[in-house]
């Protein structure tokens, strides 16, 4: 008996071991490539930052760089408000789209396969540097107000759409948020590419079975769409919620990323840009544990793999 | 109805295929048209006189023929070494249970949230006064301008994203069968052993996934390199200035339209392989991302 428990327990300090070995590059780099400055970005956003050819000095100046960042900087303010309002915007708009498309491309159809491959071209198209420099081109913003005039409304005029949605009576706030997001269409589905992935890949996880079951207990299409597809489908909305918030607030089109790291060299100066960042993270999270927090109560879980 | 539910579906398809493409064609198509086509309101989409100047003008002035095998080296071996790390540690959560293995995997979807812009100033200094944490005497040694940052990033699974890398490969190690590790076992291999021969090739979807992120990522970044390289000598960055570069030159003032031809055709030529890539891996991309049930 004593000595097949101590095989057994061996065997559990056998596998420990081995995960931790497996594990350990990462661990290595989350203790000095990420908690360490990590815990320094704290400090040198509550410091006077200098740098010399030997190092860097640092003067505690407590809240002082905050205060500058809110109430001294001109820009910060301002480009704060605009980005977590444009962010509250658009990421229920990429959801919904990005749910959508992956319903369409999980069809079968002619073309699918260059549709797929269509779909997830921004998610190379828009990275890094493309992404800076498009957001200040002069070709690139002319073609997008070139869509809003010409292509949108082309089939439908302007005037009868409105006319059709006021007849709907929908809420006004709604009808803004409806018109207003027609516009936008272009940018939105560019931003779609990996929220797509995530979709189709959840819903080719989806066991065929369950439809079978479905369709023999009587349900339509319809029914089966919200009783199966859907609530299987919801872990990975909070997936694509969480994705979505932090792409776009770390894309390099974004404003306030770009100000934060021109002012980080500029007048600004490094504590200031930090305490910017901090601010702009704490905005994010509280952003990011509100949706997960509603959400995730609402969330169905299959049994864990 | 079959029939009206798939030309709407076609339509639908179709336009957002356009929308998305409508850039790249726009690029394609103004990279070939003379300064004087792009001020001409007659002239929409074909080019009226059609040129590569813009290419010969940016492939010279973005150093491509230099820039490009640099950049491409560069590329390749950060994705290898992102995707090599990125690989054991994903293994490491899919396979052993071991105290901490929750909070550490938490720690990794940590990575996944705190935007870059927080940790890049410390992460500057801390390369730029490199103290081996402490074993170096102080001031320690100068890291920026070399590859020296981007290797230690890539080989402890903190690069751009590598979060990402992690999680994806948990989840499909996690989806493989138990039995063919077990047999492996039973013959007296060790875990590497196993994971090596066993496991990796089998993985062989999650790997394409991830390599091409890790590619794509690596090869647009401007944020880290620009940082951490003290004259940044990758393509991204003459991408960045070479417009300007080739009006300094010939000491010129070009117009912001003239500028912005330049720089469209710039990225054409910068996306080009991104392109062929992709085109040539797609195959293997998109089942790839069908089988790995990504997120789960």
């Amino acid at each position: 008996m004593t000595s097949g428990r101590r095989f057994r327990i061996s065997l559990r300090v056998r596998e420990a071991i081995s995960g931790y070995m497996f594990t350990l590059p990462f661990t290595l780099g989350f203790i000095f490539m990420f908690l360490h400055p990590f815990i320094q970005s704290i400090i040198f956003s509550l410091s006077k930052l200098e740098l010399s050819s030997t190092g860097y000095s640092l003067t505690y100046t407590g809240l002082q760089n905050y205060y500058n960042a809110l109430f001294v900087n001109a820009e910060y303010p301002r480009l704060l408000v605009e980005t977590a309002g444009a962010m509250l915007y658009s990421v229920p708009l990429i959801l919904v789209f990005s749910f959508f498309a992956a319903l369409l491309l999980n069809q079968k159809f002619k073309g699918r396969t260059i549709a797929r491959v269509i779909f997830f071209l921004p998610v190379i198209l828009s990275a890094d540097i493309i992404g800076r420099m498009e957001s200040a081109d002069y070709i690139t913003l002319f073609l997008e107000e070139g869509i809003l005039d010409v292509d949108e409304m082309t089939f439908v005029g302007r005037e009868q759409l409105l006319a059709l949605i006021m007849y709907l009576k929908f809420p006004e706030d709604l009808l803004t948020y409806i018109v207003m997001s027609s516009l936008r269409i272009a940018q939105v589905i560019r931003s779609s590419g990996v929220q797509i992935l995530i979709f189709l890949a959840g819903l080719q996880s989806i066991p065929p079975s369950y439809y079978e079951v479905a369709k023999i207990e009587g349900a339509t299409g319809w029914e089966s769409f919200w009783m199966v597809t859907f609530p299987l489908l919801s872990p990975l909305i909070v997936t694509n919620i969480v994705y979505s918030i932090i792409d776009f607030f770390t894309a390099p089109s974004n404003q306030l990323v770009e100000f934060i790291r021109t002012s980080m060299f500029g007048s600004a100066g490094y504590g200031v840009s930090m305490a910017m960042s901090w601010i702009y993270f704490a905005v994010v999270a509280i952003f990011l544990l509100i949706t997960a927090g509603l959400i995730s109560r609402k969330v169905v879980y299959m049994d864990e793999g | 109805m079959g029939i009206v539910v798939s030309v709407l579906r076609g339509l639908v398809i179709a336009s957002i295929c356009f929308i998305i493409l409508r850039p790249l064609l726009v690029k394609l198509v103004s990279s070939f048209m003379t300064e004087r086509d792009l001020y001409d309101q007659t002239v929409k989409w074909i080019p009226r006189t059609f040129t590569l100047d813009n290419y010969r003008n940016m492939f010279k002035h973005m150093r491509y023929a230099e820039a490009f095998p640099r950049t491409v080296v560069f590329t390749l071996s950060m994705a290898c070494l992102q995707t090599a790390s990125c690989t054991l540690v994903g293994y490491g959560f899919a396979r052993f249970r071991f105290p901490g293995s929750n909070l550490l995997f938490a720690l990794v979807i940590f990575t996944l949230i705190v935007p870059p812009q927080i940790i890049i100033l410390p992460l500057y200094l801390n390369f730029r006064f490199f103290t081996m944490f402490g074993l170096i005497p102080e001031p320690g040694i100068d890291l920026l301008g070399g590859y020296w940052p981007f290797i230690l990033m890539a080989v402890s699974g903190t690069g751009f994203n590598n979060g990402l890398f992690i999680f994806i490969m948990r989840q499909f190690f996690k989806g493989m069968p138990r039995s063919l590790e077990e047999a492996a076992y039973i013959d007296g291999a060790n875990p590497l052993q196993t994971f090596l021969r066993v496991m990796l090739p089998g993985a062989k979807p999650a790997l394409v996934v991830v390599f091409l992120f890790a590619t794509v990522w690596m090869y647009n970044d401007y944020f880290f390199t620009l940082m951490f390289m003290k004259q940044g000598n990758l393509l991204a960055h003459y991408l960045d200035v070479a417009a300007h570069n080739y009006a300094h030159s010939i000491g010129a003032v070009f117009t912001g339209q003239y500028i912005s031809l330049l720089n469209n055709t710039g990225m054409i030529l910068f996306i080009l392989p991104l392109l062929i890539l992709y085109v040539v891996m797609q195959r293997y991309f998109i089942e790839s991302v069908e089988r790995t049930g990504l997120i789960g």
